[in-house]
């Protein structure tokens, strides 16, 4: 029986329905659990004296005044730990040439970057460790740093790592078609240079860790604000030692991941290996500045592209050469390759044409790591792509729109490989624009826009179609070698109450996971989602799975659900079939109720279920099963990925004399497929927006030529807020996926990966009067009167 | 990270709090709101401090108004000054800055003589108190000194209060029939530190026109006031650009910050011509 998702009407229709969030109340009263608020009995805390300069040798190291601070109980350096923790190195074999050196949990003889991890304190407090951190002495012989992307690959620029002979991490070259003879002969050709400047995904818990090793158990339970338990399962057992059924990561409420922690950090491995040798819990939490100097940073790309259209305004070829920098190590496990990769693989990636040609080149510099962070890549991508056919249109004198038009994939061509060789199983682009022009009322904006003009107010309509990657096969991570789950289980139960326990391997960061598996699993089984209760991480006692990222948790997650719920509802009406003496084909569940499933009539609670089975079993036939646990898996097997799409607009306004630009509205029309909820849809649509307008206007991490970071604060980073954001107006098509029953794709993406573009076309349609044009985000007021020529220096 | 302060007292009167900080051995920080200070314990930028905590000596805060004088009392809130409607009657610039300053549970604790004897070059109340003509009033062991606002600000976070003296209130003229108090700054998001402000009083006797987030402290910009007195607005303008001093920073370079004032003074005389005519 599958479910008639098309009528609304038809019973415990929670799947496509708001419901409320069952951790909703909990939070907003302060009655989270997240690490931080775990006390344990013996627990010490660590804090770490971290390299002050970007690259040096590491000489004497004076611990003793550090010893004698009251309250510290020891003092770790690098070699100390090497004792216990193996290091790690940070490649996979798909992608081919990655390379990159091993790291330690804590720096060994050199330091590559401002705020790595050289000397653990642990002590009783917080506010010793910290105290002892600072007086740690460390003698630093300064090495030469390398801070530039563009340069790091030139002779006379030093080899950070000498063993591997170059500062080159990763290059990959993808061409498809004959690039050079399309731009021969192409009507018209337009280049630009585009910079993504680098961020970080600033989450309002900062990293946490408390990790307690019971040598008595032979077992390490870790508590952790992470976004993937099983993974650290696997990492923390791998480089301690210890077998992984001997590791068990908990992981309680999460304040924002972003993809930040989905990351092995050397200051939480370091924080394990200590509870190790010292028997003790041991507390690690980040403080804001080790936040800005140690969690990952990304999309510090720099980039030169160029597109060829014919008079028709259709794209003919696009060549893209996309630089990045991503400090002095590959991230480990998923390596800091993924990003520049994901850039060359989504490049162009609405449009239906032949000839493209993109390349990456990773380098190594002595900055903070880079890695995943929200939308991976795409924000970079759209940029290149929605930034160059702006100005192909703007070239040949064609409606932004209507080029769009005329290159975007048809919504019946599916399935269909993109030149770039991503498999689009269904996509619904021109739907999308369609909806999003009627949404937005782009003549009435354009009359708008040329009324305000006339009074000497610069207003621009900026539009990015974009595709999204989400549901990732073990195509992503796993044939690298890296053991990362792509699949993913969900255990659903029905105690004697008659209530439901669902447990899932995908997590909770705050963004509404629990309550996507609430309604998904009441309307598999069928009672109310406030009689389901969601456990999620914990490595110990949920079904393995890979945890949240790549916008895998409801496709992935929710469709394990489905399929447990689906199976318990089989079992129980099995149960219920033997009890009523009636067919269990014709018993259906509605609002915890067995009932006739024609009439609709009450035919037995589910607690009078629960209540014979568990308690007076003996009245049910011998060799009836009565397994009210039921487990499903689900991996997807016919695409790499389930590739979403969707458009998004922005309206503004320039101030030609200072540069700041006042955001006027936001559109966004995206096709995930099923939408489950559509208030934690549009939630995540909105707050991914938010996040891609910090990088067009706010984000950017600054460093001075020595490596120094220079705005590592609330005060000097500036994150998108309140004030300055604008109405946003959501709506959704959907195209559900036929790899599963529930049809769900991801939605945890799309606002950041199309909101930059959008912004820095609607900027560039502001000034393109004015003969301007910024490609370098963020658009501070400052790029903008350079922009304009206003600023004389 | 963990603040490491040295020592707290509660101090009971002005002359409690004098006597606790002449024991300090110059350590002693005088607590109000806590909005600068706390922060900077907490980034351990300022370390061992002994702290003299002011802010429940009623008599310091309040604002009276008596024989054209406007008196605030140091303790008084941003958001006390902002919600007053004696300030907005007699100073409106002071009025329109705490609606520039920083968010509203900041606005809540700190306090304007905080603000004031912090000297942040680039915060809003010193820059008023330039342009307003105002005087600082405060206690020390040797007695009360009456220090004109353009003595006052003398370096980056520096006043020329002694270690042993504390701000207890500020006066300034009440404003005159017809006078115009303009405030006009930017700052990348609102509640930031603007990347330039500037205040424009016109007054029968004159223009006086002052900068904030331009250099190491607020400036009375005296070549434009007489600019603007002799009518000559793109004299003014440019007057203002080189007045300054501004620094480069990761929020905007020094010429950015140059073009901007002379912008924020086009946009303030602007507003002035609209209001008189």
């Amino acid at each position: 029986m599958t479910i008639p998702f098309s009528n609304p009407d038809r019973p415990n229709s929670y799947i496509g329905k708001t419901v409320p969030r069952p951790n909703a109340a909990k939070l907003v009263q302060g009655r989270g659990r997240y690490v931080d608020d775990i006390v344990l009995p013996r627990m010490l805390h660590v804090a770490f004296s971290r390299s002050p300069v970007a690259h040096a040798k590491i000489g004497e190291i004076d611990l003793d005044e550090a010893k004698a601070v009251k309250g510290v109980l020891r003092v770790f350096t690098g070699k100390d730990l090497t004792e216990v923790c193996t290091p790690w190195v940070a490649v996979l074999a798909h992608l081919k040439g990655l390379k990159s050196p091993p790291e330690h949990a804590l720096a060994v003889d050199r330091a590559c970057w401002v705020g790595e991890p050289v000397v653990a304190v642990v002590a009783t407090t917080r506010a010793a460790a910290e105290e002892a951190a600072s007086v740690v002495m460390v003698d630093y012989e300064d090495l030469p740093v390398v801070t530039e992307t563009m340069t790091a690959l030139d002779k006379d620029t030093p080899v950070i790592h000498p063993e591997l002979g170059d500062n080159l991490a990763f290059r990959r070259l993808h061409e498809e078609g004959d690039v050079d003879a399309a731009f021969e002969s192409a009507h018209k050709v337009v280049s630009a240079s585009f910079r993504t400047a680098r961020h970080t995904g600033v989450t309002l818990e900062p990293r946490s860790i408390l990790v307690d090793w019971n040598p008595a158990e032979g077992q390490m339970t870790a508590y952790h604000a992470t976004q993937a338990p099983h993974m650290m399962q696997t990492v923390l057992a791998k480089h301690l030692d210890i077998p992984e059924s001997r590791v068990r990561v908990i992981c309680g409420d999460v304040g924002g991941s972003y993809g930040i922690k989905v990351h092995v950090y050397p200051d939480e491995v370091a924080t394990a290996a200590i509870a190790k040798v010292m028997g003790r819990p041991v507390k690690f939490i980040a403080d804001r500045l080790e936040s800005y100097t140690t969690d990952i940073h990304a999309r510090d790309h720099e980039i030169e592209a160029r597109i060829a259209v014919d008079a028709d305004g259709k794209i003919l070829a696009m060549d893209v050469d996309d630089w990045t920098g991503i400090g002095p190590y590959s991230v480990y496990p998923r390596t800091s390759a993924i990003e520049g990769n994901q850039v060359v693989n989504l490049c162009g990636g609405p449009y239906d044409f032949a000839n493209y040609r993109a390349q990456t080149t990773v380098v190594f510099q002595n900055k903070t790591p880079t890695c995943q962070y929200r939308a991976v890549g795409h924000p970079i991508a759209v940029a290149i792509t929605e930034g160059l056919v702006d100005m192909a249109a703007a070239a040949i004198g064609m409606d932004p729109v209507e080029i769009r038009r005329r290159n975007m994939y048809a919504d019946d061509a599916y399935p269909v490989t993109s030149p770039a060789k991503m498999k689009f199983e269904g996509l619904s682009h021109h739907a999308s624009m369609d909806k999003l022009i009627e949404m937005m009322d782009y003549d009435s904006l354009r009359a708008d826009q040329a009324e305000a003009r006339k009074q000497g107010k610069y207003r621009g309509i900026g539009i990015a179609s974009f595709i999204e990657l989400t549901n990732p096969s073990p195509f992503m991570y796993g044939i690298g070698g890296a053991r990362i789950s792509a699949q993913d289980g969900c255990t659903v139960r029905m105690d004697p109450d008659g209530s439901v326990v669902a447990l899932s391997g995908v997590t909770e960061q705050g963004q509404g996971t629990e309550a996507m598996l609430s309604q998904v699993v009441a309307e598999g089984v069928g009672v109310k989602p406030s009689n389901v209760r969601v456990i999620t991480g914990d490595t110990q006692v949920t079904p393995y799975g890979g945890g949240t990222w790549a916008s895998r948790g409801a496709g992935i997650g929710g469709e394990a659900a489905l399929q447990a719920a689906r199976a318990l509802r089989d079992s129980i009406l099995e149960v219920a079939a033997a009890m009523l003496q009636a067919e269990a084909s014709k018993l259906d569940i509605r609002d915890g109720q067995v009932v006739d499933a024609d009439t609709g009539e009450e035919r037995m609670p589910l607690e009078e279920l629960g209540r014979i089975v568990y308690f007076r079993g003996d009245t049910l036939p011998k060799d009836l099963p009565r397994e009210l646990v039921q487990t499903r898996h689900f991996i997807t097997m016919e695409y790499p990925f389930a590739f979403t799409n969707g458009v998004q607009a922005s309206y503004l306004e320039v101030d030609t004399d200072t540069g700041v630009v006042t955001l006027l509205k936001h559109w966004c029309v995206e096709d995930c497929g099923r939408v489950i909820n559509p208030q934690l849809v549009d939630e995540q649509i909105r707050g991914g927006i938010v996040q891609g307008l910090g990088g067009a206007l706010y984000e950017e991490i600054h460093y001075d030529e020595d490596g120094q970071l220079l705005n590592g604060s609330m005060a000097d980073y500036l994150v998108p807020m309140a004030a300055e954001m604008p109405d946003m107006q959501v709506a959704h098509v959907e195209t559900p996926t036929k790899e599963s029953e529930l049809g769900a794709k991801g939605a945890g993406e799309a606002g950041t990966a199309g909101a930059p573009a959008a912004v820095m076309n609607a900027i560039n349609d502001a000034l393109r009067p004015l003969g301007a044009q910024v490609t370098e985000m963020p658009f501070t007021p400052e790029r903008i009167l350079r922009a304009l020529g206003k600023i004389d220096d | 990270m963990k603040a490491s302060a040295g020592g707290y007292a509660r101090a009971e009167s002005v002359g409690h709090a004098l006597d606790l900080l002449a024991g300090s051995d110059g350590q002693g920080r005088v607590l109000a709101g806590g909005q600068s200070l706390i922060a900077a314990m907490n980034m351990r930028l300022s370390v061992g401090d002994l702290l003299v905590d002011i802010s429940k000596i009623s008599e310091l805060s309040g604002v009276i108004v008596s024989g054209g004088t406007l008196r605030i009392g140091a303790l008084t809130r941003h958001a006390q000054v902002g919600a007053s409607q004696v300030v907005r009657t007699h100073a409106p610039l002071l009025t329109d800055a705490v609606s520039h300053i920083a968010h509203a549970a900041i606005r809540n604790r700190g306090t304007m003589g905080g603000a004031l004897a912090h000297a942040d070059p680039a915060a809003e109340f010193p820059a008023c108190a330039l342009a307003l003509g105002a005087t600082m009033h405060s206690e020390g062991p040797e007695g009360a000194r009456a220090i004109p606002a353009e003595d006052f600000f003398e370096e980056v976070f520096t006043t020329a209060l002694k270690e042993d003296e504390i701000l207890t209130s500020m006066t300034l003229p009440v404003a005159e029939e017809g006078e115009v108090q303009i405030l006009e700054e930017v700052a990348r998001r609102s509640g930031d530190y603007a990347l330039v402000g500037l205040c424009l009083v016109k007054r029968a006797s004159g223009h006086r026109v002052s900068l904030f987030s331009v250099g190491p402290k607020p400036i009375l910009a005296t070549v434009a006031m007489a600019a603007l007195d002799a009518g000559d607005l793109e004299a003014a303008v440019d007057a203002v650009s080189s007045e300054i001093d501004p620094p480069s920073d990761t929020q905007a370079s020094a010429a950015y910050r140059r073009h901007l004032a002379g912008v924020l003074l086009r946009r303030a005389v602007a507003r002035l011509k609209g209001d008189t005519a």
